[in-house]
């Protein structure tokens, strides 16, 4: 049990400190590196907690997507970070009283939660004893049949991102050399050979 | 103390949420770190969706969970293509130069 809690103690703090990082580091790089640790230890704690699941999947989808994509625009786009950090100061009062005022009341909310003891009738689909089955195996066995329509409305989500995304980025480069294959097919032989005769010693 | 419960889970994740609001007024010029802080915001929203998952018994939330996550990675793939057009049209992307539309 002391394990546990100082693992949590460990893995929270990393993950407090990275969010700090992310929001303060004056390089935007560095800040990308810092969301990805913070990214890697609430994995953590989802594998603590045992989700293990969710762990991985956001393993791979943040850290192995999302945060690489940041990391590809930052480094792609050429702008004077430094002039666009003017001004940090100056929202400094009016965010950090937000910040305190916001942090008080979810503490608030969340440091005394208590479950009312009928909830346990109230559960959608019971988590399974982990002994029998796997949190993976337990979570397919709902999201393929109880949400497919939530599973295929995600699938759906993605593909239109993805096309969104590659509809305004692309660019038409015009001047490029092209294939162009009904050129090619309509060639006939008399519009680009022609015979010859030559006589020996002249040349053509 | 040495007994995590939930209210553990949702404190840490009640900070990392604040520290996304807080991203958002702090770096009020950079709309990237602006879209960091989001994410940061959302993955409180994880923490939070599987911790009662988790401390509930409840599978539900976990599916909940990762709804979140796609709909986070498809909001920073058109984010990021967004800032990439901006910022080939205008060479910059300081948020108080977006005002094309004056609004």
């Amino acid at each position: 049990m002391i394990v546990q809690a100082l693992v949590f103690y460990l893995f929270s703090a990393v993950a407090v400190g990275a969010a700090v990082m992310v929001i303060s580091a004056r390089n935007p790089v560095h800040s990308v590196l810092f969301l990805i640790l913070a990214f890697f230890n609430a994995a953590g704690l989802f594998v603590l907690i045992g989700a293990e699941f969710i762990a991985m999947i956001l393993v791979v989808v943040y850290v192995g997507a999302v945060a690489v994509l940041f990391l590809f625009v930052v480094m792609m786009l050429d702008i004077g970070f430094v002039e666009m950090r003017q001004g940090f100061l100056q929202y400094l009062p009016i965010g950090g009283f937000v910040g305190i005022v916001l942090l008080v009341e979810l503490l608030a909310i969340t440091g005394g939660w208590l479950s009312a003891p009928q909830i346990s009738g109230s559960r959608a689909f019971p988590t399974p004893s982990p002994d029998q089955i796997t949190n993976t195996d337990a979570l397919g066995r709902i999201l393929y049949t109880d949400y497919i329509y939530l599973f295929q409305g995600a699938g759906m989500v993605l593909l239109v991102a993805m096309v969104g995304a590659i509809v305004l980025t692309l660019r038409a480069r015009t001047g490029g050399r092209k294939q162009r294959v009904s050129d090619q097919i309509d060639r006939r032989r008399e519009d680009t050979i022609q015979i010859r005769k030559i006589q020996p010693g002249s040349g053509v | 103390m040495l007994e995590i419960g939930l209210s553990h889970y949702l404190s840490v994740a009640a900070i990392l949420f604040t520290l996304g609001i807080f991203g958002i007024f702090l770096n009020r010029k950079n709309v990237i770190i602006i879209l960091m802080s989001i994410e940061l915001i959302l993955l409180a929203v994880n923490i939070n969706l599987v911790s009662f998952s988790v401390f509930l018994h409840d599978l539900a939330g976990q599916v909940f969970a990762m709804l979140v996550l796609t709909v986070a990675a498809a909001e920073a793939a058109i984010g990021l293509a967004i800032i990439v057009v901006y910022f080939r049209n205008r060479g910059t992307i300081a948020v108080e130069d977006i005002n094309l539309m004056k609004g």
